[in-house]
């Protein structure tokens, strides 16, 4: 309840005023030597020249410490090609000169990919991740980085309520939410509440901030969704992107009904990832069963990965079960 | 040891050239977790016995494509529809014998469906063309493992009259 009253405190004008007035007494701490090194081998190893899988690999290589063939193992490659693709990345960034800043950008875009991986084998890519992003918050004050591991630990503290032992997906609704971890949520609700005190807020800082209205609520009917959706408008105003505007109309849906869920979807682009799965789910809510169980179906065909498939194939099957079976022509159905 | 891949395809199931299986989503979602919680224990069983090395599944998206000449981008041809030969997916194993490699696909084509009973689904088997072995000259001791070498260490070769000729190196690299 608390994290919503302060949310709402920092979009208000007065108390950003007072914040404008205190930071520009503060003089702004210079970096250290070492954390200017460290800023640079990030910079080197996700050098916008790279492709994501090269600075993904020369990140963990040369920042992470990894071994080639752990790298290799998490992203199930033969090792001699993860070899290859690291070397041939460090020859691309061999004559880089610093004469001016680095990409902060692709720095947090490469740490988001390797978060988003997750475990793989041994290696918990996500774990890596948190800690390489550690390790950045510490060489520069920007906003976006503490927005980032924010958004990280906060993801991270729900993760092992997500899927179950046998590998399948977990709906939100459906979550064992005492298995979330409160050390970090309340971790990355802090760094968060810090961020979003310096009134410069970023892409990284709204995906956490509706992270932690998630984290904040005890069940998904207690989630201020409302101010969920206002997150999401201030993500769309940043970024654009159509994957945002799809989680919007589902957010939409949980605020103001299915039907203005529906509405929402109406505007996003059918081709954007899992709009399918969105629709189903928004004409489920809508009772509107027939249309979904077509979309869960269509949905799983195209679902990138078999946790998802699979667990949009069980929806598909849960919703046959309900709906009546049309009569067979011409013969009887006893 | 030999690896054989398993193929597994989206509509292949009680007769070869049979379209009638019945796609999951209409399945109860208990035969569903039957299914997956079956593939998964096959699997894991594996990785036990030392025989696993790898599981992939598959997308029924994507196209055919091929080369359009100099100059012009690659034409494709799709999606692809949904026939018998639309693959799902393969398992590798490595095993000591064919024997094995049936055995293994028959438990793999035993997974249960709608009510409980098994799919009885046709698996397509297909052996790996492995390394060619570091002894070209043959110290085979049976008949069957012979490779043809002309060399006096031959077993075949002692006992046959004409000189059999030397089997060709394969011209690729293993895929």
């Amino acid at each position: 309840m608390a994290w919503r009253k302060f949310l709402d405190l920092v979009r208000s004008d007065a108390a950003r005023r007072g914040r404008e007035e205190r930071l520009l007494a503060e003089p702004m701490p210079g970096p250290t030597e070492s954390a200017d090194d460290t800023l640079e081998l990030y910079f080197l190893c996700a050098h916008p020249s790279l492709s994501s899988a090269s600075a993904v690999a020369l990140t963990l290589r040369a920042v992470g410490g990894l071994t080639t063939r752990q790298i290799a193992a998490a992203y199930l490659i033969p090792e001699p090609t993860m070899a290859q693709r690291i070397s041939r990345a460090k020859r691309a960034v061999s004559d880089v000169r610093f004469d001016r800043p680095g990409d902060l950008g692709t720095v947090l875009t490469t740490l988001y990919l390797v978060f988003n991986e997750g475990y793989s084998g041994d290696v918990d890519l996500a774990a890596e991740a948190i800690r390489l992003t550690r390790r950045l918050a510490a060489a520069t004050d920007d906003v976006e980085v503490s927005g980032l591991l924010a958004l990280m630990l906060l993801h991270h503290a729900r993760r092992d309520a997500r899927t179950r032992a046998d590998g399948s997906l977990v709906p939100l609704a459906e979550q064992d939410r005492t298995r979330w971890r409160s050390d970090l949520i309340a971790e990355g609700v802090e760094l968060l509440q810090a961020a979003l005190a310096r009134d410069t807020v970023g892409p990284y800082q709204a995906q956490a901030a509706i992270a932690a209205l998630h984290a904040d609520a005890r069940t998904v009917e207690e989630t201020d969704w409302v101010q969920i959706v206002e997150w999401y408008d201030e993500l769309v105003a940043l970024t654009d992107s159509p994957v945002v505007r799809l989680n919007r109309a589902v957010a939409v849906g949980q605020a103001d009904g299915a039907r203005a869920g529906l509405a929402a979807l109406a505007d996003v682009d059918p081709a954007v990832p899992r709009y399918r799965a969105a629709a189903a789910f928004l004409h489920e809510q809508d009772g509107d069963l027939v249309t979904a169980a077509r979309f869960y179906v269509e949905a799983a065909a195209g679902a990138p990965n078999l946790a998802e498939r699979d667990h949009l194939t069980r929806r598909a099957a849960r919703l046959h079960q309900k709906i009546p079976r049309p009569k067979q022509p011409g013969g009887d159905t006893g | 040891m030999a690896k054989y891949l398993l193929l597994k395809h989206y509509r292949r199931s009680t007769r070869p050239d049979d379209l009638v299986a019945v796609p999951m989503d209409q399945w109860t979602p208990e035969e569903i977790d039957a299914h997956v919680g079956y593939m998964n224990d096959f699997a894991a069983k594996l990785e036990e016995t030392g025989e696993f090395v790898d599981s992939q599944a598959l997308s029924p998206e994507g196209t055919f494509v091929r080369y359009d000449g100099p100059g012009r981008p690659p034409v494709t041809d799709g999606p692809f529809a949904e026939t018998k030969d639309l693959i799902a997916g393969w398992m590798i194993i490595d095993v000591d014998s064919y024997q094995r490699a049936l055995e293994l696909a028959g438990e793999l084509s035993a997974a249960p469906g709608q009510s409980g009973e098994p799919i009885y689904e046709w698996l397509a088997i297909r052996p790996f063309l492995a390394e060619p072995p570091t002894v070209t000259e043959c110290q085979a001791s049976r008949a069957e493992a012979c490779c043809g070498s002309s060399s006096p260490l031959c077993w075949a070769s002692s006992s046959v009259a004409e000189p059999t000729s030397r089997r060709p190196r394969t011209p690729f690299r293993r895929l």
